[in-house]
């Protein structure tokens, strides 16, 4: 793909992008001579489309706004910052039909908005499973126990207060809901990518290492391999997690998002942080900890968080986020204005490691070219991808394709239902494909 | 300066030293848990019952509760999909032979009930005690979990209607259980250890492989599926879901008349939302409950009807619209009721 492109009209970020390699050294060497004739040519460039709107420029330009000529609001006005009033459609928002009960739901992330890795701590997805509480951090304990007493030396009770002063980790990870892009496992059934992958947020989480905590009760690791993390609300949700991955440190518990506490949406004060496991298992609210030596089979490993497969068995303890992406810019239900040039962007993350590569396609997976990965690569974290693309204004199929460091491709359509039907719900990290039509409008479809 | 460095290096040793000795190693961090506060919260049950309260109940007893308690979400026979998916159904005795739910591959299901999935039945005890009744959480007593469970389980005709269920036999309709083998581990996705070390399933292996080819990679695009039409607009006006400005616009869904933005909602529709109320009411509908416009209707002449509902909401009821009984709504403080009651009979709007 080339990396500038020719754009009539469009003045280019000048000087360093506006001069070549060549240029830069010519100048270097004393010779200008032909900068004049450079910005003479990218001068008459941007006013022949201004010429068409107002014969002696850009109303926006020559009639002061009265930001310009106004006094504006003075600190403080807002003692918690907002939004600008003209970001009022990135939202959270829900999918009709999908539940009925709002304590038990999801909101999802409005991706097609978004920049970056990050995602704004007001903005990022939510899942309920018996609604959500403001929890009195004063009041709020965790519990660490074994399954057995002998697993455990001294079973404790951590405040806040305690937890606050023990020595903290901060880390960047993605967390997905193991049923993103569950709705889509048959066919195409939304029409956005804030509802095909909309569960799924990255944030800089803080707190202490659960590994930290279990030294300090003295568990036996030796009998004790499984870890079962116990929410503080109505359903006091329930998950099996390896105590491998807490012995290697990744398990957290936290109550730092994005800088500041933890939102109650997503757990205030204290949630567990699992990288690269489906978000059910980051228990919101954690009251406890128990350590044991089998799994628990809880009614979200038992229930719900299993997967049918075409035999009518179901997989168990399934956790895993496999490695996805996703373009979001252009994405489903958004319009391109003209023909021209286009930055295509998305996100690739994997629940195994890193992101290696992300190839984009536009002839919906004839050819391939490998798109530029935004730093930083953080482990189980969302990377960014981005890749320069001109539309010629003909129907095209977008797509994207990641690769993590185990060497992993993200599969198509055809080559996960093969193995695993259309009927598990969970798990679905297909290549999803964008189709931009002659009139600039994308949809959601899918290539087999 | 000389001194100053020799302590940070002390410093730094002690903490390297005290990074090896790791048990109880935060001064002050944190106290011993008493047997008490254990065992307030240790309410987990394995599938192994360890963890199982002592107790009994009985299918009689557990119908009662469960009309109850959990009929208005559930159904009467657990049947109900309206609030949430159905529990009971789609299972048969040769399933109940086999441990296997037939249906789950043959394709007759045309949904899955908790009873056609779930493999222990710890977990349906586990879970009743820890979260149920929807409303009021770890309410139920163990006598009164067994007797709900043993009622379940009846319905599911996996226990007669004269059992009684305990901590004795549960291990014996453990056996019943219609999709005991119904559950497998063989795969790449559990993050811990493989099974052949103590663990579950093998050890991270993917099941489904692609490969990144780049040129000419197929002959041909072949669309399996797209937005139906009617789907277009199903989630709205997509233009006022994206920016409108920047590289792309969100495209019109809504035609082009497109109708004026909501206005803002009211707090008293947000407090029913809230407060779960919209699970069973519509507002000009019935979903398990009647709809507002009806309890509007049927009241609207009556002059105590604030007063007679509020306590109605507060302490829930049966017969007036039908035999699904409305649960307790203990949780709403009054002031809340009241704004709810006179909401409803201002119109709901």
């Amino acid at each position: 793909m080339v990396d500038s492109v020719k754009q009539p009209g469009r003045l280019q970020p000048a000087p360093e992008n506006f001069l070549s390699e060549e240029q830069i050294q010519a100048v270097g060497a004393g010779r200008r001579d032909f900068l004049r004739k450079g910005l003479f040519a990218a001068g008459a460039a941007v006013a022949a489309p201004l010429a068409a709107r107002a014969s002696e420029g850009d109303p926006a330009i020559l009639k002061l706004p009265e930001w310009t000529t106004t006094l504006g609001q003075p600190v403080a006005v807002r003692p918690y910052g907002l939004p600008s009033k003209y970001e009022a459609g990135v939202i959270r928002r829900e999918s009709p039909g999908l539940t009925r009960v709002g304590g038990a739901s999801v909101s999802f992330t409005p991706l097609q908005s978004l920049f970056g890795i990050i995602t704004p701590s007001g903005l990022h997805f939510e899942r309920h499973h018996q609604g959500w509480h403001d929890i009195d951090p004063s009041r709020h304990r965790l519990m660490i126990n074994g399954s057995d007493p002998d697993f455990v030396k001294k079973p404790k009770v951590y405040t806040m207060d305690d937890i606050m002063r023990l020595p903290p980790v901060s880390r960047i990870h993605f967390i997905e809901c193991g049923a993103n892009t569950g709705l889509e496992w048959g066919n195409v059934a939304v029409p956005t990518v804030q509802y095909t992958h909309g569960m799924l947020s990255c944030s800089e989480f803080t707190g202490v290492p659960l590994k930290t905590l279990l030294d300090d009760c003295g568990v036996d690791y030796k009998r004790a391999r499984f870890v079962l993390a116990e929410g503080a609300d109505g359903s006091s949700m329930t998950r099996t997690i390896p105590m491998e991955m807490v012995e290697n440190g990744e398990v957290m518990v936290a109550y730092g998002q994005n800088g500041e506490m933890l939102r109650p949406e997503n757990g205030y004060p204290l949630r567990l942080v699992v990288p690269g496991v489906q978000g059910v298992s980051w228990v919101k609210w954690l009251r406890r900890i128990e350590v044991g030596d089998k799994p628990y089979a809880t009614k979200d490993e038992a229930v719900h968080y299993i997967d049918l497969m075409p035999d009518g068995l179901h997989r168990q303890y399934t956790s895993v986020q496999e490695c996805k992406s996703v373009i979001n810019t252009p994405s489903g239900g958004q319009q391109l204005l003209e023909k021209g040039f286009f930055n295509v962007s998305g996100i690739a993350w994997s629940g195994r490691g890193k992101i290696t590569r992300v190839d984009v396609s536009v002839d919906g997976g004839i050819n391939w070219q490998t798109a530029r990965l935004e730093g930083p690569i953080q482990n189980k974290a969302l990377t960014r991808f981005n890749t320069n693309w001109v539309w010629d204004g003909k129907p095209a199929i977008l797509q994207s394709r990641a690769i993590d460091d185990t060497g992993y491709v993200q599969p198509t359509y055809s080559q996960l239902r093969a193995v695993r039907g259309t009927k598990s719900i969970y798990h679905n990290n297909a290549i999803q494909s964008w189709k931009v039509a002659e009139s600039g409008e994308v949809s959601n479809v899918q290539v087999l | 300066m000389s001194r100053f460095s020799k302590s940070i290096l002390v410093l730094a040793l002690f903490g390297a030293s005290t990074a090896t000795f790791a048990f109880d190693n935060f001064k002050g961090v944190g106290r011993q848990a008493t047997p008490a506060e254990i065992k307030a919260w240790d309410i987990d049950v394995r599938p192994d019952f360890k963890g199982l309260p002592k107790g009994s109940g009985n299918v009689d007893r557990g119908q009662e509760l469960f009309e109850e308690k959990c009929a208005s979400c559930h159904g009467t026979f657990g049947e109900s999909n309206e609030v949430f998916t159905p529990l009971i159904g789609g299972t048969t005795k040769d399933d109940i032979k086999t441990g296997r739910v037939k249906g789950l591959s043959s394709g007759d299901l045309p949904q899955r009930t908790t009873f056609t999935k779930v493999a222990t039945v710890s977990t349906v005890f586990d879970y009743i005690q820890r979260a149920m009744p929807w409303t009021a959480p770890k309410s139920l007593p163990p006598d009164e979990v067994y007797a709900i469970l043993a009622y379940m389980l009846n319905l599911a005709e996996i226990v007669p209607a004269d059992f009684t269920l305990s901590d004795k036999n549960i291990a014996e309709v453990q056996k019943l259980m219609p999709n005991r083998y119904g559950m497998t581990t063989d795969h790449g996705m559990w993050p811990g250890a493989p099974a052949k070390k103590g663990g579950m399933g093998n050890g991270g292996i993917p099941d489904v492989k692609n490969v990144a080819c780049v040129k000419n990679c197929k002959s041909e695009v072949k669309i399996g599926s797209s937005l139906p039409d009617y789907a277009r607009n199903a989630h709205g006006n997509l233009a006022e879901q994206n920016r409108t400005f920047g590289p792309v616009r969100g495209v019109n869904t809504a035609g082009d008349s497109a109708p004026a933005k909501p206005a803002a909602a009211s707090p008293a529709l947000e407090l029913a939302q809230k407060s779960g109320c919209m699970a069973c009411h519509g507002i000009n509908n019935k979903i398990v409950g009647p709809g507002y416009n009806e309890i509007q209707a049927r009241y609207k002449d009556q002059p105590d009807a604030e007063t007679r509902l509020v306590a109605k909401v507060k302490a829930g009821g049966q017969g007036v619209w039908g035999a699904v009984p409305m649960p307790p709504n203990s949780h709403l403080s009054d002031a809340d009721l009241k704004t709810l009651v006179q909401w409803i009979m201002s119109g709901a709007k």
